[in-house]
């Protein structure tokens, strides 16, 4: 294999990869990322791969096993260039009909593309999907387009031309002045300035100096980070070398967590094909700059994710945070200088090389510039990764690209910035997203987590889940941050038990500018969001449950009951039969009742009884509940 | 060492460089900065977060731990604000009973809250002389978060027998008792 040592070889290479492709006419991109992996997607590809050769079509279409397309709610997800024909929840058994329909004769299968929530309308081609309609696709685009363990096909769309453009002329001044310029801010939860870090970095004394790459990514319900790794590794490694050139790092470290194997996987051949090629190692494009990447195994504990806890864990101490009145920019690991970004944070790098800093500063708003990727999780009609540019309302990101809430139910918040995020109710909708009005509004951004909540949930209920995840994921190290949230927890646990008293919101209160003043880091800093904003935006919500005993969104099972409402009960007795507890009786031929006694509130009747009849209800009455 | 001049509560303290801002006010009788994971043997932790002050820098206060903090020339440092004040009496409260001894001090009489551990504060002055002075290792942080506890390692409390020296740090007799209790 020849090293690629001067741009002109990575174009020669690129057109290689490019003139094998002169035959082929169409492409099968099947989404391999974790999600659709779940859904059984490689027997579809493996599927396909048989059909095609059964066909003789070999020759002409090529299947593409790719990165995260982002749908994952309704993957298997296939979509046919270059027409861009998009095949939802596809199956096995739907694999011969596209090829003989979709790829031989050009024909669409109504039955496997996106139907419009309202309209009924079919979608058929990516772009007219909602859910893909109203995104901004920068980093995410070529994750659906590209086969991750092939530097052949990263090199076919441009891949690593930023990092020849870079190291074969432009300085590293001029380099830390573009991000600046781009005004790229950290999208690992803070929003610092990437530019900034790196000049600090590289100014710091000392020679040796490191590059690092936070895919620790612990906040549940996000996974970001991973689907680039999954679905595009090499667009962080030419961030990070760029990056490391520009601050004068010889060595980088990429922390990704264990319970990533796809992610690990692929990012550790990324990093072999990229040394064998030579864009890693000694004198990179002949600059005479030398650089190779580690990927070091986290451990999965939400706060190694924290800057001086990652360094930590990566010189084998435990994954705690350190007191940092020195930043790491200046100390970090092994007490040099080291800087320290998101994985999102050094995909964005090539694109800013390549498309230049207007481009980048086009898409945002004044603070808050390009793209950033969330994950559209909870009670919302399409779930999944989505990139938006910055200043994009929540409204758009949960109506128009989620299309709305499923069941007819109403929106009552949105969790943002992951566990210490806050919530942010109705009347926020229309607030832009970015990093400072979101922190304006009591929340973050965070890495990206972006949950939807419906009328169904208990804002205190979603206040002490939160705060039970940051007491026992803190590290435990500093007073304020364990301590407090162990007493927070304690009261948020008796609120719901409705066992709350009188002065227990303001107590929380108290607790609470502690552990956000005093902790040692930003966890505990953090720690007390989901508190206050649920307070802040609901405090009648607290009140309910502490003055009257009742759970408005009847939720929290201490204070509600389960009745079936005898004008609607029909008698068909399914919730009887499927009681595990024997808490149905029969009262009459053709009505049933709960005993309340028995009942241990599992739902399991509400699940039974059929939807046309809907007579199984939970209600919170207040302090009368429990009395039948 | 470089000599520098630091202001705390109004008072200029002549201190070294590479001190910090608790070393340099220890040097001073009259200032007082309570303290329960600091010990001078140790190095410093910055997890108990008594010793907080709050430091002016150009025009920002900022609340820091005294313990990790490095003295500057010309930094100014308050060690008993309005904020300071109520972050340890929170924190006597959080921690109690071990703080009981500060209760006076900041008017306090008892604690709205219980410990959940008899009374260990998680100081960690054990695990650290175990590690840093005796290099035996033995004692240790299990879990963490609420979760967190002292421990010893399996199989090496033997060494403990002989050594018992950190019982004299433990301010609860928390270690003490934890060994008896483990038969010892
Ligand atoms: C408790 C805690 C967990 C964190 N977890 C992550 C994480 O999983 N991924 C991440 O990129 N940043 C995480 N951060 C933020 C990092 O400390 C750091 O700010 C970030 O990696 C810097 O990169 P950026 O400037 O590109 O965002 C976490 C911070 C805290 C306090």
């Amino acid at each position: 294999m020849i090293k690629i040592e001067t741009p002109k070889q990575l174009q020669d290479l690129k057109n290689e990869v490019l003139s094998k492709r002169v035959d082929i006419k169409k492409y099968i991109t099947v989404c391999s990322g974790t999600g659709c992996i779940a859904y059984k997607s490689p027997d579809v590809s493996k599927a396909f791969d048989e059909e095609i050769k059964k066909r003789e079509l070999s020759n002409s279409v090529q299947v593409r096993r790719t990165g995260c397309h982002g749908f994952c709610e309704r993957g298997p997800i296939v979509v046919i260039l270059p027409e861009k024909i998009c095949y939802l929840g596809t199956k096995v058994e739907d694999v011969p009909e596209i090829v003989e329909k979709t790829i031989v004769n050009n024909e669409v299968i109504d039955r496997l593309l996106y139907k419009d929530i309202e309209t009924e309308e079919l979608m058929k081609i990516v772009e007219d999907v909602p859910f893909y309609k109203y995104q901004k696709r920068v980093l995410l685009a070529n994750n659906a387009l590209i086969d991750p363990t092939s530097i052949g096909d990263y090199i076919a769309i441009d891949g690593y031309s930023a990092l020849a453009k870079v190291l074969t002329g432009i300085s590293r001044d001029e380099v830390i002045k573009t991000v600046k310029d781009a005004n790229l801010r950290g999208r690992g939860g803070g929003g610092f300035p990437a530019g900034v870090k790196w000049e600090t970095t590289r100014n710091a004394p000392g020679k040796t100096k490191y590059v690092l790459v936070n895919a620790d990514e612990g906040d549940p319900g996000a996974y970001m980070d991973r689907s680039i790794l999954e679905g595009n590794p090499h667009s962080v490694i030419e961030g990070l070398i760029i990056g490391a050139y520009a601050i004068g790092a010889k060595e980088g470290f990429i922390y990704v967590r264990e319970e990533y194997p796809l992610a690990l996987e692929n990012t550790r051949l990324a990093i072999e094909r990229a040394g064998e090629y030579g864009l890693l190692g000694k004198n990179i494009f002949g600059s005479g700059f030398n650089f190779n990447i580690t990927i070091h195994r986290g451990a999965g504990a939400f706060v190694s994710g924290e800057s001086s806890a990652l360094m930590s864990a990566i010189e084998g101490e435990a994954g705690e945070p350190r007191p940092k009145y020195i930043h790491t920019s200046v100390q970090g690991l092994w007490d040099k200088p080291s800087c320290l970004n998101n994985v999102e944070t050094w995909a964005n790098v090539p694109f800013i090389i390549n498309n230049g800093v207007e481009w980048f500063r086009s898409m945002g708003t004044e603070e808050s510039k390009g793209t950033k990727i969330f994950s559209l999780v909870g009670k919302v009609n399409n779930t999944g990764l989505v990139e938006v540019p910055m200043g994009i309302t929540l409204r758009d990101i949960i109506f128009k690209i989620g299309s709305g809430i499923p069941d007819g139910k109403k929106f009552k918040a949105v969790q943002t910035g992951g566990p210490s995020g806050g919530v942010i109710p109705e009347s926020l909708l229309d607030l832009p997203v970015d990093f400072d009005k979101l922190y304006e509004a009591g929340s973050m951004m965070g890495s990206g987590g972006m949950i939807v909540m419906d009328e169904d949930t208990c804002m205190v209920d979603t206040a002490r889940y939160y705060t039970d995840f940051l007491a026992h994921e803190s590290c435990g190290k500093c007073s304020p941050c364990r301590e407090g949230l162990r007493q927070m927890l304690k009261i948020l646990n008796r609120i719901t038990a409705g066992e709350g008293r009188d002065g227990d919101i303001e107590l929380l209160e108290e607790i609470a500018e502690v552990v956000h003043e005093a902790s040692l880091c930003a966890l505990g800093g953090t720690a007390a969001n989901p508190i206050l904003s649920t307070i802040k935006y609901f405090r009648d919500e607290y009140k309910a449950h502490i003055n009257e005993k009742r759970c408005p969104a009847n939720v929290c099972n201490a204070l509600i009951k389960y009745h079936i409402d005898p004008e609607k009960c029909k008698g068909c007795g399914l919730c009887k039969k499927n009681c595990p507890v024997d808490a149905v009786i029969q009262v009459e031929e053709k009505l049933f009742e709960i005993d309340v006694e028995k009942c241990i509130k599992c739902g399991a009747c509400i699940i039974a009884c059929p939807k046309k009849f809907d007579a199984v209800k939970k209600i919170s009455e207040g302090a009368s509940v429990g009395v039948s | 060492m470089k000599e520098i001049t630091v202001k705390i509560d109004g008072k200029d303290i002549k201190c070294k460089n590479g001190m910090t801002i608790l070393e340099a006010a220890k040097t001073d009788p009259e200032i007082n900065i309570p303290t329960l994971c600091y010990s001078d043997k140790l190095q410093p932790r910055g997890s108990c977060r008594l010793c907080m002050v709050e430091i002016t820098k150009g025009k920002r206060k900022k609340l820091v731990a005294s313990c990790v903090y490095p003295v500057e020339e010309g930094l100014v440092v308050e060690t008993k604000t309005e904020k300071v004040i109520k972050i340890r009496k929170m924190l006597i409260e959080l921690l109690w009973p071990s703080t009981q001894h500060l209760a006076e001090e900041y008017g306090i009489t008892s604690s709205r809250f219980a410990l959940a551990q008899d009374d260990c504060n998680l100081c960690g002055m054990c695990v650290r002389y175990c590690a840093e002075v005796k290099k035996k290792n033995v004692v240790y942080f299990k879990g963490r978060g609420v979760n967190r506890k002292i421990a010893f390692v399996p199989g090496k409390i033997d060494e403990c027998i002989s050594c018992e020296e950190c019982f004299s740090l433990c301010s609860g007799g928390y270690i003490m008792n934890e060994m008896v209790k483990l038969g010892h």
